[in-house]
């Protein structure tokens, strides 16, 4: 009876323009679920066994995937609630604290989640250096992961701002300041004000949308935090993901 | 190519397992390899993806019950908390302002910092080690990346932990209410202590400090060349100058860093525009 009702859904148009291909149970299968699925083709077919060895990677990377997956979740659930407005930042904060149903579980899980992504990105890192899989071919690669690097940590700094209290604040206007004090192109740097740069238009100002941290600062680290930075971290993991599959895993023969 | 003629050529057959071959000109990976050397991803590799996954979920599942993400009280332009504290993660960099200017330590280190990792491997021309764990193999480039994290935790930790009001060095067993005499430490560009030692004319003294701040990264560059003739011969001209540049500005960030702590030396080069 069973047996019935499972044909007939297995056997009817529908499923079979969903699925391609049958259970996975056999190795013909086994290769169709995996070139067959966009999600799971940025694997190959097959891997070598050594390559499945836990203490070779330790799943660092996979880990870090992982960790920005939650965060994309939680983050664009936070969003709902979120309104990137000095005169409410702060107040949308504390109803996620006290009012919304699960807001201190999704914003704890979106802070622990990123402290963690800093945290195996180096990890990541560091594996990749010891097991030296940055050499050639695969350079260029290492590249785009330093570029991933910089990449969690400027989002973690943007986030930062964004529940606007006194920790967000005083974390960025300092950060901000640094920005000042670039050669050349800072008010405060070298060269910098013999070239012309003033608090009004140099490199801190550009940063900020103003000389303070203020409306203009908060809704451009929101844009960038939500919008611009999540999307570059997207297109350099593909990159990363095509050059591992183009140039071969580093793992043992 | 016409579907139709394919299928007839090639039925798909769940008992019958298909493999690419493909002729190529150079050596290949899995070219000469056993067919058992490899398994399928679904489900030997799929499965261990998920576990992790699960292991990671669990894991910050169970730390949110101990920790929350924290919330001061609203943002106030004119109250600053003191100390402030950057996020732990740039928390090395907020501690070499200690040691440096600001345009050095928030800019320009930084920025020498990526740089240097990215151009990491093509300096690095030992074509050993790849693939496994090892440091008798590879033991010069294993150094270079511990020193440099080395500096990166132990700023955290002392900026962490040893940081108190005004950033001043506080133990865990300092008072850490009360604000330090910051006239206790005095601190002064070494070309002033030239001036004092040898009683010659500031001017002098800063040509001192000069001369050692390139002296430290001429002679860094030369000896090694002598001395590891063969490291340099595999290396090239442009990639040793290149690596030379890297490697004495990450020894320099920690000569200063002792400089500083032992002999309260605030400059070694002293310019009307930068000094360091």
């Amino acid at each position: 009876m069973l047996q019935k009702i499972k044909n007939e859904i297995v056997e009817s148009q529908i499923f079979k323009s969903v699925f391609r291909h049958g259970y996975p149970d056999n190795d013909l299968d086994r290769a169709y679920a995996i070139f067959s699925s966009v999600f799971l083709h940025i694997h190959p077919v097959k891997v070598r066994r050594s390559a499945l060895r836990m203490r070779y990677t330790f799943c660092l990377g996979g880990i870090t995937l992982f960790l920005f997956i939650i965060l994309s979740v939680t983050g664009i659930w936070l969003m709902f609630y979120y309104t990137p407005y000095t005169g409410l930042a702060y107040r949308n904060i504390k109803d996620l604290q006290f009012v919304i149903f699960g807001g201190n579980l999704m914003r704890d899980l979106h802070r622990f989640a990123a402290h963690g992504m800093v945290l195996f990105v180096w990890l990541h890192m560091t594996r990749v250096f010891l097991t030296g899989a940055y050499k050639a071919p695969r350079e260029f690669n290492w590249i785009v992961g330093v570029v991933l690097l910089v990449n969690t940590l400027v989002l973690s700094w943007t986030g930062y701002l964004l529940p606007w209290d006194q920790l967000a604040y005083w974390a960025v206007t300092v950060g901000a300041k640094m920005a000042s004090y670039t050669p050349l192109i800072g008010q405060n740097g070298p060269w910098g004000p013999q070239l012309g740069f003033l608090p009004t238009n140099d490199i801190m100002f550009m940063l900020l949308g103003g000389t303070v941290v203020g409306q203009n600062a908060l809704i451009r680290f929101y844009v960038l935090h939500c919008v611009v930075l999540p999307l570059v971290v997207t297109v350099f993991l593909a990159v990363h993901f095509w050059r591992i599959r183009k140039d071969g895993f580093s793992g043992p023969l | 190519m016409d579907e139709k003629v394919t299928r007839e050529i090639f039925p798909r057959d769940s008992r019958k397992s298909y493999g690419l071959v493909e002729l190529m000109k150079k050596t290949a990976p899995i070219v000469k390899k056993e067919p058992e050397d490899t398994v399928y991803v679904w489900p030997n590799l799929l499965m261990i993806e998920i576990i992790c996954a699960i292991l990671v979920t669990v894991g910050l599942m169970v730390l949110i019950q101990f920790e929350h993400a924290p919330l001061r009280s609203l943002a106030d332009p004119s109250t600053t908390p003191n100390p402030m504290r950057a996020p732990w993660y740039f928390l090395g960099l907020q501690e070499l302002l200690v040691y440096f200017d600001p345009w050095y330590a928030g800019v320009v280190l930084p920025g020498m910092i990526i740089a240097g990792l990215m151009l990491f491997p093509y300096l690095d021309v030992n074509p050993k080690g790849v693939g496994y764990y090892t440091y008798s193999e590879r033991k010069f480039a294993v150094f270079n990346y511990s020193f440099g994290f080395a500096i990166w935790w132990i700023t955290i930790v002392i900026g962490t932990y040893l940081r108190g009001l005004d950033w001043q060095w506080y133990w865990p067993w300092s008072n850490h209410l009360e604000h330090m005499n910051p006239a206790l430490v005095t601190l002064i560009p070494l070309h002033l202590i030239f001036v004092n030692w040898f009683h010659v004319s500031e001017g002098v003294g800063k040509l001192f400090g000069d001369i050692i701040f390139i002296g430290y990264f001429a002679l860094g560059t030369i000896i090694p060349m002598i001395i590891w003739k063969p490291m340099y011969k595999a290396m090239g001209l442009w990639r040793y100058l290149t690596f030379s540049f890297f490697f004495l500005s990450m020894m320099g960030v920690a000569l200063k860093i002792v400089l500083r702590l032992l002999f309260n030396i605030k400059y070694v080069l002293v310019t009307p525009w930068i000094n360091i």
